[in-house]
């Protein structure tokens, strides 16, 4: 089946973007396709690569590189989303004129539509969030 | 733009401004508006607060956007679901709530409430035959 | 058409399993992960509102009762526990999904 992925939460405050993954890597080597994970609210947080969390645990925003690297899944962090909370990419960063930009590898940031797209195309979307 | 029409279904269930799922969910609304599908709103529990008429926020600095809500009738979002119970409960009642309308190009453009106050069981019916749900 | 809807807050900090019964079809399934799984402790309060709730088939996640450290010896009647796998095998099985947050 093809399902698509909604983060609502950002990495740590937050299970979503844990239960998330692991619902991602199951689905995955279940032989399922992840059609796109949509990062929305504070879950555009889990796409920033200057997070460093203590080398005991588990590093989310690595996780999601990896995974997507690994799998080429769509991690889509949203723009209006991303613009409120500071996540940039280096075309966002030039536009409104910040001395850089942070989005982490993998991810790409896009519209609202994006989400609405994935809706349509998958045969379930599921929701994690607060 | 898509083939495809899917049952859309938008669930609010928090209370406005206190956390910002209420703006951000209703700016999904409006720019899932393009994708034509087959979309409802709901409004349950706390979310029955968002459309509560007479909103006035400067004194706690953060933007009014219960105007946005007034817009979509013009987004052809005309199936706003609203949960009698929950109103109840909370101690609200038809009038405390913004008239929402839309014009309905099939009836002359006659103006027509978009709001239908259901049953927590007739909810519970419209929910189970969507094919998208997305929760904030 | 039967949904599968999730909870994952915990019924003594939200509202939201309470909300999820009030709302979930008999013949639903109802799957409780992080916070959500201290509703199937055995003797709390909404253990008693689960066994209300005769019409539908009740899942806990298993790797969040573990982190939580709640036993199986603890779990109500009735609830099966599953894996992430499981939770996709969920997902995939029914018609649609409703997160309840």
């Amino acid at each position: 089946m093809k399902l698509a992925v909604m983060v609502n939460e950002g990495p740590y405050q937050h299970q979503s973007s844990d239960s998330a993954y692991q619902f991602t890597k199951a689905a995955l080597d279940k032989g399922h396709e992840i059609s796109r994970v949509f990062f929305y609210h504070d879950g555009v947080n889990n796409g920033t690569r200057y997070a460093v969390p203590p080398q005991d645990d588990r590093n989310i925003t690595q996780l999601w590189s990896e995974l997507s690297k690994k799998h080429s899944l769509d991690l889509v962090v949203c723009v209006a989303a991303a613009q409120r909370r500071g996540i940039l990419d280096a075309d966002e960063a030039k536009r409104h004129g910040k001395s850089g930009d942070n989005i982490a590898d993998g991810f790409r940031i896009s519209g609202l539509g994006q989400l609405i797209e994935a809706g349509i195309q998958a045969d379930r979307l599921v929701v994690f969030g607060d | 733009m898509s083939e495809t029409i899917k049952k859309f279904l938008y669930v609010n269930r928090k209370a406005p401004y206190g956390t910002i799922y209420a703006l951000e969910s209703l700016e999904v609304v409006l720019i899932g508006a393009a994708f034509d599908q087959d979309v409802s709103l709901a409004f349950v529990d706390d979310g029955v607060f968002q459309i509560a008429k007479g909103q006035k926020t400067t004194d706690i600095g953060m933007k009014n956007f219960s105007p946005t809500y007034s817009a979509l009738g013009d987004y052809e979002v005309t199936k706003i679901y609203v949960e009698k119970e929950s109103l109840e409960e909370r101690g609200l009642t038809p009038d405390n709530l913004l008239h929402l309308t839309y014009e309905d190009e099939d009836d002359d453009y006659a103006e027509k409430d978009s709001i239908r106050f259901v049953s927590r069981a007739e909810l519970s019916d419209i929910m189970d035959q969507q094919d998208v749900v997305l929760s904030f | 058409m039967a949904m599968l809807h999730t909870v994952n807050k915990s019924p003594s900090e939200r509202n939201t399993l309470d909300s999820c019964l009030n709302h979930a079809k008999d013949g639903s399934s109802v799957l409780l992960f992080e916070d959500g799984i201290y509703a199937v402790v055995r003797g709390s309060a909404a253990a008693g509102r689960l066994k209300e709730a005769s019409g539908i088939s009740l899942y806990a996640l298993g790797p969040d009762l573990k982190a939580r450290g709640i036993g199986d010896d603890q779990l109500v009647e009735g609830v099966t526990v599953v894996d992430y796998d499981g939770f996709v095998d969920l997902v995939t099985r029914h018609e649609n999904v409703q997160s309840w947050l």
